[in-house]
């Protein structure tokens, strides 16, 4: 049975799900003031608030856990941003590990985007639990990513890369339930 | 879904959680002088507890934190959580369900 409200599938389009471009990741460590010092040389405030993501530009920073940031930058900007890290860390201890290859990153979007990752994530993904702005590592049923909702109906999702094709292929048969 | 507080990231559900056994069992502070006897407790002895027992566990698919936990073996109730390091809260009967 077919919900009347729920708006037609999009999976001809493909638009529900579509692989992001390669970027540059980062993960940081470190205490307060490598995380203050971290937050000037990247250009983004390294949010302090558990699971929330914070974006200036083409850059992000998201919280992953009480001392351990997710940073994401553009594929070119690599060189320039390890850099500035470095520099600007230099006398502070820390740790940032370029994990840009690990992972690859796909967006989930459109209206049933929420009902698609809810298949398969035990998290509650309701805008009032879920709202925009929040991130977090949890899982997509056996697969470990990292979720970030990027806007009401828009989620990007970070995923191993040797994960990628279990996730994907999840999602996809998750989305045949909406042609029902 | 049984859903475990994290005392960092709030409610979620258990399948992100990790056991990790038995806690504030703390290492003997110089192996070394420890006897047979001691060193065979730290390493391999554990209480059994039946009804409220402290225990570790890790939020190992959400910040990746260990902290502790007081859970009542007999109904699998959370009574309450804390960060590791801090000490255990005074034993409550708020278990039973």
């Amino acid at each position: 049975m077919s919900d009347p409200k729920r708006q037609p599938p999009r999976i001809e389009s493909r638009a529900w799900l579509a692989p992001l471009p390669a970027a540059t990741r980062f993960i940081f460590r470190g205490g307060a003031a490598a995380a203050q010092a971290a937050s000037r040389a990247f250009g983004v405030e390294l949010p302090a608030t558990a699971c929330r993501a914070n974006v200036a530009g083409a850059r992000a920073a998201l919280w992953l856990g009480p001392d351990e940031q997710l940073l994401i930058a553009p594929e070119g900007d690599a060189t320039a941003a390890r850099a500035a890290l470095a520099a600007a860390l230099e006398s502070i201890p820390h740790s940032i590990v370029d994990i840009s290859h690990r992972q690859v990153a796909f967006e989930v979007k459109g209206p049933d985007a929420e009902w698609l990752l809810q298949a398969g994530c035990p998290l509650d993904l309701d805008a009032s639990q879920f709202p925009v702005g929040m991130c977090t590592r949890t899982v997509y049923l056996k697969a470990e990513i990292t979720l970030w909702r990027t806007g009401a109906d828009t989620f990007r999702l970070e995923i191993w890369r040797s994960f990628a094709e279990y996730v994907v292929g999840m999602l996809e048969e998750s989305a045949l339930e909406l042609t029902a | 879904m049984l859903l475990i507080e994290c005392p960092y990231c709030g409610p979620r559900p258990e399948l992100e959680f990790a056991y990790g056994g038995q806690a504030h069992i703390a290492r003997p502070a110089d192996p070394s002088k420890a006897s047979d006897q001691e060193w065979l407790e730290f390493l391999y002895l554990r209480d059994n507890t039946r009804g409220l027992f402290a225990e570790r566990w890790r939020h190992a698919r959400g910040c990746g934190r260990f902290f502790n936990a007081i859970r009542d073996t007999t109904t699998d109730h959370f009574v309450v959580t804390y960060k590791a390091g801090e000490a255990r809260p005074a034993p409550t009967a708020g278990g039973a369900r």
